[in-house]
C-alpha cells in the first residue's frame, strides 16, 4: 500500500484537534474513496430515476446502474447467480431477515440454534426472539483460552438437533478468523444450515461463499468503502425460493388482487419499496475500488500492519492485549493497565487518532473476557505503520498523564 | 482542545480516592443505571428519611469522569432534602450545557464543567445525577 492509495481518501488529509487524522476505526465504518463518492454524486447527477417500472430513458439508466451493482456483488463473492444477492440495509436487516423468515418457519421446540459468545449483538440477538418465539434452544460454542473458535468445540454443541448453525467469519472484537468452511461441512452433516455474518470479512479478504459453502452470508457496504445504508444478504437460491418476503408493499408484488397477491422472483421478492439504489451504485464502486487494488493485497497489508502493531503495544507496560497474538485481521483490542478506554479514546482523540472504545455491540464477549470495555484500534487500506507509530505514542503519553 | 479543561486536578482526585464507595446493608434506594453505549454502570443507594437525603453510596464501573461524577454528587447530596436533590440534579444539567452555573454549596462539581467541550463525555458524567433523579422519584412514589 502506498501514498496514491491514501490519495483517494479526501477524508484522511484533515487535521483533528491540531493534529493529522490517523483514523483507526475502520471495523465501525470505513472511509470513502473519490471513487465512490464520484459514483454517488454521478449518479444522482445524471442516472437517478426509480427502477423496474419507468419507460423512460433515466428509468432504464437507473435499472441498469441497480442491477449492475448486483452483478458486481455476485462475482465479488462468487455467487451462483444473481438470484441470490439481495440488497438489504446492511448485515443487521440481512441477519434478520435469516431469523424472522426462514428461522422462525422451520424451527420447532427444541430444535437447536449453534451459535458463539462471540458473536456481534445482531448476529446474537434476532436468534435469541427467534428461540423465544418457536422453543428452539442456544447453544454456544466453547472458546478457548484465547478467544477462538475451533471445530472440535463446535462439534461437541452440534448435533441431529441443531437445525441452524451461525458465526461470524471474523471477530470485530478478537480478531481472529473463524473456520466457518469447516463448520458448515459439519452443520450440513448434520442436516442444519450455515448462516456466517461477514461484516468483518467482506471488506478485508477474499470471499467466495460456493468454496464456503455456507447457506447464507450477511455484510454491509459501509465498512468495504462503499456507502452506509447498504449491505447484501447472499443466500442459496433453493432456500431463498422458500422464503417468505420480511416486507410487503411495492416492488415486490407480482399480481395484487384484494384479498390474496403474489410476489415477484428472487430477488426482489425481498426487495419492497423503492430500493436503495443509489447505495447499491457506491456499493459497486467500492467493490470496483477494492478490486483494482486486490483483496489479496489488502489482506496482506492488514496483516503486516497488524503484527507491527501487536509487537509495538507488547512493549507498553501494563497493556492487555485480548485474543491471539498471533493474528491476521487488521485489529487490535486492548486495555491500557486501569485507565479507563473512554478517556483513553479521549486522549487520542486529543492528538487526531480516532479509535473506538466501548463493548463494541459484544457485551458477552465482555463478561467472558471480564472487562466492561475495551479500546479497539482497527486498520484498512489507507492504514500505516506511522499510523501504528502514533498510535503507540499517543498510547504512552495517555499512560503517563493517569499515571 | 485541552485535556486539562476535562481531566482537572479535581476530577482525577475524586476518581482515585473515590468518596462514598461501597453499598449499605439497608438503603432504602438502590437505583441500577447502564449507559447502554458505552457500558458503564452504576449502582446508586439512597437512604432518604423525612424528606431528606441522610446518605448516598454507589459501586459501579466507568471511565474516570462518570466515576468522579458519582463520587461528587453523593457527596453533594447529602443532608439535601429531596427537592434541594432535584434543584441540584437539574443545575448540574445545566452546567453540562454550558451554562453559567455555581454550586457554592459543593465548588468540586464545577470541576466537571470542561466536560461541555467534550459532547462525547457528557453522558458519563449525567449517569450519576440520572441515578439521583430516578432514585428521588421512585421514593416519592412510594409515598
Amino acid at each position: 500500500m502506498n501514498n496514491a492509495i491514501r490519495e483517494q481518501f479526501p477524508i484522511l488529509k484533515q487535521e483533528i484537534n491540531g493534529h493529522p487524522l490517523v483514523y483507526l476505526d475502520s471495523a465501525a465504518t470505513s472511509q470513502k474513496p473519490l471513487a465512490v463518492i464520484e459514483a454517488l454524486r454521478h449518479y444522482y447527477e445524471y442516472d437517478n430515476a426509480n427502477v423496474h417500472r419507468g419507460v423512460h430513458t433515466l428509468g432504464s439508466r437507473a435499472t441498469d446502474a441497480y442491477e449492475g451493482a448486483r452483478e458486481k456483488v455476485a462475482k465479488f463473492i462468487h455467487a451462483k447467480s444473481t438470484k441470490e444477492i439481495v440488497f438489504t440495509r446492511g448485515t443487521t436487516t440481512a441477519l434478520n431477515m435469516v431469523a424472522s423468515s426462514y428461522a422462525r418457519s422451520i424451527l420447532s421446540e427444541g430444535d437447536e440454534i449453534v451459535l458463539t459468545p462471540m458473536e456481534h449483538h445482531s448476529n446474537l440477538i434476532p436468534w435469541q426472539q427467534v428461540a423465544k418465539a418457536t422453543g428452539a434452544v442456544l447453544k454456544y460454542v466453547k472458546l478457548q483460552e484465547d478467544g477462538t473458535v475451533t471445530l472440535s468445540e463446535v462439534e461437541k454443541v452440534v448435533s441431529d438437533k441443531t437445525k441452524i448453525v451461525t458465526m461470524a467469519y471474523v471477530s470485530n472484537v478478537m480478531g481472529v478468523i473463524n473456520p466457518v468452511k469447516e463448520i458448515a461441512a459439519l452443520a450440513h452433516r448434520h442436516g442444519a444450515v450455515m448462516v456466517v455474518d461477514g461484516a468483518q470479512s467482506t471488506p478485508h479478504m477474499k470471499v467466495d461463499v460456493q468454496d464456503l459453502d455456507c447457506d447464507f452470508y450477511a455484510f454491509s457496504g459501509h465498512k468495504m468503502c462503499g456507502p452506509t445504508g447498504i449491505g447484501v444478504l447472499y443466500g442459496k437460491q433453493a432456500l431463498l425460493e422458500k422464503m417468505e418476503p420480511v416486507e410487503f408493499g411495492g416492488e415486490m408484488i407480482d399480481d395484487v388482487g384484494l384479498y390474496d397477491s403474489s410476489w415477484k422472483e428472487l430477488p426482489w421478492k425481498f426487495e419492497g419499496g423503492t430500493p436503495i439504489i443509489a447505495g447499491a451504485v457506491g456499493l459497486g464502486a467500492a467493490i470496483d475500488f477494492l478490486e483494482s487494488i486486490g483483496l489479496d493485497a489488502i489482506a496482506a497489508h492488514e496483516h503486516e500492519l497488524a503484527e507491527y502493531a501487536v509487537g509495538r503495544l507488547s512493549e507498553i507496560e501494563g497493556l492487555k492485549l485480548y485474543g491471539p497474538r498471533a493474528r491476521k485481521v487488521g485489529l487490535v483490542t486492548f486495555n491500557l493497565g486501569d485507565v479507563h478506554p473512554h478517556d483513553v479514546a479521549t486522549v487520542l482523540d486529543a492528538s487526531g487518532i480516532a479509535i473506538r472504545a466501548g463493548h463494541h455491540c459484544c457485551q458477552p464477549l465482555m463478561r467472558w473476557l471480564e472487562a466492561s470495555s475495551t479500546a479497539r484500534a482497527s486498520f484498512y487500506l489507507y492504514n500505516t505503520k506511522e499510523d501504528v507509530d502514533r498510535l503507540i505514542s499517543a498510547l504512552i503519553q495517555t499512560k503517563e498523564y493517569f499515571g | 482542545m485541552q485535556l486539562d479543561d476535562l481531566y482537572r486536578r479535581v476530577i482525577m482526585d475524586h476518581y482515585k480516592n473515590p468518596r462514598n464507595r461501597g453499598k449499605f446493608e439497608d438503603g432504602t434506594v438502590t437505583v441500577d443505571l447502564n449507559n447502554p453505549t458505552c457500558g458503564d454502570k452504576i449502582s446508586l443507594q439512597l437512604k432518604v428519611d423525612d424528606g431528606i437525603v441522610q446518605d448516598a453510596r454507589y459501586t459501579g464501573e466507568g471511565c474516570s469522569i462518570s466515576m468522579s461524577s458519582a463520587s461528587m454528587m453523593t457527596e453533594a447530596v447529602k443532608g439535601k432534602t429531596v427537592e434541594e436533590a432535584r434543584e441540584l440534579a437539574s443545575r448540574f444539567s445545566a452546567l453540562m450545557q454550558g451554562e453559567d452555573v455555581h454550586f457554592d454549596d459543593y465548588e468540586d462539581i464545577e470541576a466537571l464543567s470542561g466536560v461541555n467541550k467534550f459532547p462525547a463525555r457528557i453522558k458519563c458524567a449525567t449517569l450519576a445525577w440520572n441515578a439521583l433523579r430516578k432514585g428521588i422519584d421512585e421514593k416519592q412514589h412510594d409515598h
